[in-house]
């Protein structure tokens, strides 16, 4: 049984593939949140420019800060992969450093988000405010519920790395968590580009046609 | 004779790690697949006599017209719960019954990838289902039919639509969680020598059906979200006086709810597919194309979905697109029906009572397929949407095809979980009190349809003439309720037999068959070395220059009944060679654990914080934490 | 009387015990030699693309002689950070192709549904 891999370090069982199972498991898993993100999306690709009061995009989005946001997480995606290649080489200190980083630019997107947030609430936009207001905060919203889950598992990698229960050997449980990362990643990238930064028609400017 | 190795006592949690795989509690903390199967399989026909009293009543209430037995507020809950009782509760934890029992047995693994997860799969679905029924006395059961048409569902007052968005979202995880479980075993953690092609067409199905849910669910789940903080936080997904469209809704249900009904029924088909060939004593024909059509509806069911939607006012090219993408996806269950009879002909056909369900799938799969394929077409199905017509075609594939199929299933590989094989005579009795009894309900149905009657009506006036058929079907459905009792008093009967059904009953072709019945905790002795499709039946059977069936010599039912396959095979050295040695060195098996269904109880508890109080969610979502923790912190096999 | 059973009176020889041999299925076993591992170098070097992509967005976004190419300016810039992180971080382009196999197909049908979903409601017209 290919079980829980960052704990039992089992010796390697026979598999058809010759794969572990575990990383075929969690690119399963990311296919599907392809379908979970994809309704949210294009839920909100759907009903933009169709909300029938204000504030619009326009009116709330500021770029420059949310380009803060990206960069944080973009970058946080490289002190995950520098996460991992510390732990493959046997590099403990480094791996734990790397984790915590990550962690701590998971925390500060998460703090950026909840201050944009709030600013938006108090300039009138909230999640029953209008329709732009329901898509939006409930997509970025589940984007960071996933980050704030991401941090977590981080952080709890950090904690059996103290413990001593994370060698290694054990490399595979990281990677895991690595990928989820850098799902949520790229879903951030998708989501800065399409709903900040492609204009919303009821600004009166670019639309598909 | 092996015996898996003790774990020993360990303090990582509050308490001890669990031992126990006897009594109640060993249930509660099993991790072994064949039990969680079973629980599986039990509770889903615990519901299924809950889903057919609610049927009882929907037809005692339409027997006649200007019913009295139900007002129209409770017929709305009778059969809304009916189908999400059916499609929810019974037909998909049936299916997830025999793929939990059976694939890591067919597939010659000692288990699922990933036991405790599977746990936790069962209990959400059990609490996900408790959580649903639940409503009956909190409110009222969700009354807006199992599809949940917005704006109606978001309009409708009381908790009871948001006890469907929630309860949904809950079983939803339960099979996602599973889904992705099995479908690495599968990948996986096949035998040695098991490609893919010599996999038996039940597992190919299983796994397409995995597919279809692990891609599926997601897309519902955010139809889910949006319809419940649509009710619970005024958002407005569905608002059309607000610029939404509710149209999404039946998009996003829709996207979900085709590939839903081949995950209902291609189960079913796998099952089918190992009965015929073993009944008719002939491989099954064409494997290579069952399989590819097997592939083929979870690629096409992906591209038929707006079928259900084509009177909504697409316009004339969304229904052509759709109407020629279902009408392909016909061809590749035809492949199948083709195939299966080619299995059947100028075979050594016996006729016990799974041989019935198989066949009786067939013929009554059929039949609902062709009512499908009139749906197809998109003037016809203007005349047919909403009426009774429809209701007719999806029973036909739903109760004729997966309970058939399932059933079928039930009676061929109860003797191999328990030990006894079933009464053949009270089972035919079943088969028939079924087929006669559901033909009787949804026969008429279709002329009901074409004479008008709308669905989801609570009652109809006299004088349309449809008295005399919503009688006959009322009639139908109390044959198939005595059905339902005669299986009910055949397995309790069966349980007071003793275990003497023997490990190969039915001289069978696949590898669960090698094992004792039941099988050891641990499956089998050794791993079998799998060398072709039918491996059990060319370890049995060779041919004779005459192309006779010959038994093969050198004992094979001897090492059989040994829980292990000592090779008897005419061109085998036997297993000594390659096979891995886990027999009698200390299998390690996984090792039973409380942390799934702790994991699990935070469910529905956010469920209940969301409608009644953060503090409940907060609490259920500090257990589902602890759970998970407790769990990633305890190897999954002590040592 | 002849029965339809195919050609199998013998067995073919059973199949070595080999490290993924899963004899016909399409993932092989290469995952622990793989010798083109990115180094730490390389992946700061794909952060900084990541970082100056990101930057020109923001700036296209700004200039308004752009803004007929906005659109697609924005989305080819997106698809390329998709595929860095995919390919480079997330490791496909270095791992077995069957992981990328699995993670693209859910990608597709996404984008094949609910473009077709969109499609219905005239979002691109």
């Amino acid at each position: 049984m290919e079980e829980a891999r960052v704990l039992s370090g089992e010796h390697e069982e026979h598999t058809s593939t010759g794969l572990p199972t575990t990383k075929i498991a969690m690119w399963i898993f990311l296919s599907s949140e392809c379908l979970l993100f994809g309704a949210l999306i294009s839920t909100y690709l759907l009903y933009r420019g169709r909300s029938t009061v204000g504030p619009y995009p326009h009116d709330v989005f500021d770029i420059p800060y949310t380009s803060v946001s990206s960069f944080v997480l973009l970058f946080s995606s490289l002190t995950m992969v520098l996460s991992l290649s510390a732990l493959q080489r046997g590099e403990i200190r480094r791996f734990r450093i790397w984790t915590l980083t990550t962690a701590l630019l998971g925390v500060t997107f998460i703090g950026g988000q909840i201050y944009e947030f709030a600013t938006f609430a108090k300039e009138g936009l909230k999640l029953n405010t209008n329709l732009f207001g329901s898509t939006f905060f409930t997509l970025t919203g589940f984007h960071g519920a996933h980050v704030t889950v991401g941090i977590l598992m981080l952080l709890t990698l950090v904690g059996l790395s103290f413990l001593g229960k994370l060698p290694k050997e054990k490399a595979l449980g990281v990677e895991m968590v690595g990928l989820y990362w850098h799902f949520v990643d790229i879903v951030w990238i998708i989501i800065f580009t399409v709903i900040y930064l492609i204009p919303d028609p009821s600004s009166g400017q670019v639309t598909f046609s | 004779m092996s015996t898996a190795a003790m774990p020993n006592q360990r303090s990582g949690g509050l308490f001890r790690r669990p031992t126990a795989t006897g009594g109640v509690w060993g249930w509660i903390v099993t991790v072994d697949h064949k039990k969680i199967g079973i629980l599986y399989g039990a509770t889903a026909l615990i519901f299924l006599i809950v889903g057919g009293f609610e049927a009882m009543l929907i037809r005692a209430q339409l027997a006649q017209p200007n019913g009295q037995v139900l007002d129209a507020a409770t017929y709305n809950q009778m059969f809304t719960m009916h189908g999400l009782t059916m499609i929810f509760l019974v037909v998909m934890p049936l299916g997830a019954a025999f793929t939990n029992y059976l694939v890591p047995l067919m597939i010659g693994t000692r288990d699922v990838a990933f036991p405790r997860l599977n746990a936790l799969s069962y209990w959400i679905f059990l609490f996900g289902g408790i959580f649903l029924y639940s409503s009956f006395v909190l409110g009222g059961a969700p009354n807006g039919g199992w599809f949940g048409y917005a704006p109606n569902s978001v309009a409708t007052a009381g908790d009871n639509m948001s006890f469907y968005a929630i309860g949904l979202i809950i079983l939803g995880i339960a099979s996602t969680v599973s889904a992705v479980n099995l479908a690495v075993t599968i990948i996986n953690m096949r035998a040695p020598g098991m490609t893919l092609m010599r996999m038996p067409v039940f597992i190919w199905m299983t796994l397409v059906v995995q597919f279809l849910l692990i891609f599926a669910l997601p897309v519902i789940t955010i139809a889910l979200v949006e319809l419940l903080f649509d009710r619970q936080f005024g958002t407005f997904f569905f608002d059309a006086g607000h610029g939404a469209d509710p149209i999404l809704w039946q998009h996003l249900f829709w996207l979900f709810g085709h590939p839903e009904v081949y995950i209902l029924v291609l189960p079913a088909m796998g099952i089918v597919s190992e009965i015929l060939p073993v009944f008719s004593r002939r491989p099954l024909f064409g494997y290579a194309f069952i399989v590819f059509s097997g592939i083929a509806i979870g690629f096409m069911g992906w591209g038929v979905w707006a079928h259900h939607m084509f009177t909504d006012g697409l316009g004339p090219v969304a229904n052509s697109a759709f109407a020629i993408t279902t009408m392909f996806i016909a061809v590749p269950t035809g492949v199948k029906i083709f195939n299966w009879l080619g299995t059947l002909w100028k075979g050594d056909i016996r006729f016990p009572t799974p041989m019935l369900f198989a066949i009786g799938f067939v013929a009554l799969f059929v039949i609902g397929g062709l009512s499908g394929v009139t749906h197809a077409v998109v003037p016809s199905d203007y005349q047919q949407h909403d009426t009774y017509y429809v209701v007719a075609h999806f029973h036909y594939v739903l109760f004729g095809g997966a309970i058939f199929g399932l059933f079928g299933g039930v009676y061929y590989w109860f003797p191999k979980a328990f030990g006894r094989l079933l009464n053949e005579k009270l089972g035919k009795i079943h088969f028939w009190l079924f087929f006669i009894g559901m033909n009787l309900t949804f026969g008429p149905f279709h002329l009901l349809g074409m004479q008008g009657m709308p669905r989801r009506i609570y009652t109809y006036p006299a004088g349309h003439g449809w008295d005399f058929m919503n009688m006959v079907a009322t009639v139908g459905a109390l044959l198939m309720a005595v059905g339902m009792a005669v299986f009910t008093w055949n397995v309790i009967a069966t349980f007071r037999k003793p275990k003497d059904a023997g490990n190969d009953p039915w001289d069978a072709r696949t590898l669960e068959w090698t094992t004792s019945s039941p099988p050891p905790e641990y499956n089998f002795e050794e791993v079998p070395v799998v060398h072709s499709l039918d491996e059990f039946w060319y370890r049995k059977y060779a041919h004779s220059k005459d192309g006779e069936l010959v038994p093969v010599q050198s004992g094979a039912s001897d090492a059989a009944a040994k829980g292990s396959y000592g090779g008897g095979h005419a061109g085998d050295h036997g297993e000594g060679a390659d096979a891995d040695h886990g027999g009698g060195h200390g299998i390690h098996l996984p090792s039973p654990s409380y942390w799934p269904i702790v994991a699990a109880a935070g469910l529905p508890l956010i469920g209940y914080g969301i409608l009644y109080g953060w503090w409940m969610a907060f609490l259920g979502g500090a257990i589902m934490i602890v759970g998970l923790y407790g769990w990633v912190l305890e190897p999954s096999v002590e040592e | 009387m002849m029965r339809q059973e195919p050609e199998k009176t013998k067995p073919p020889a059973p199949v070595a015990e080999e490290e993924g041999s899963g004899v016909g299925t399409p993932l092989r076993a290469r995952e622990h030699t793989e010798t083109h591992h990115p180094g730490p170098k390389q992946y700061v070097t794909i952060a900084a693309i990541l970082g100056l992509i990101t930057a020109a967005e923001v700036g296209v976004y700004y200039v308004e002689s752009l803004r007929d190419l906005l659109v697609f300016l924005l989305l080819g810039m997106m698809v390329v950070k998709f595929a860095l992180v995919v390919l480079w971080f997330m490791h496909v382009r270095f791992d077995n192709p069957g992981y990328g196999r699995i993670f693209a197909t859910g990608l597709a049908l996404a984008a094949t549904v609910y473009v077709i979903v969109l499609l219905t409601f005239g979002v691109f017209s």
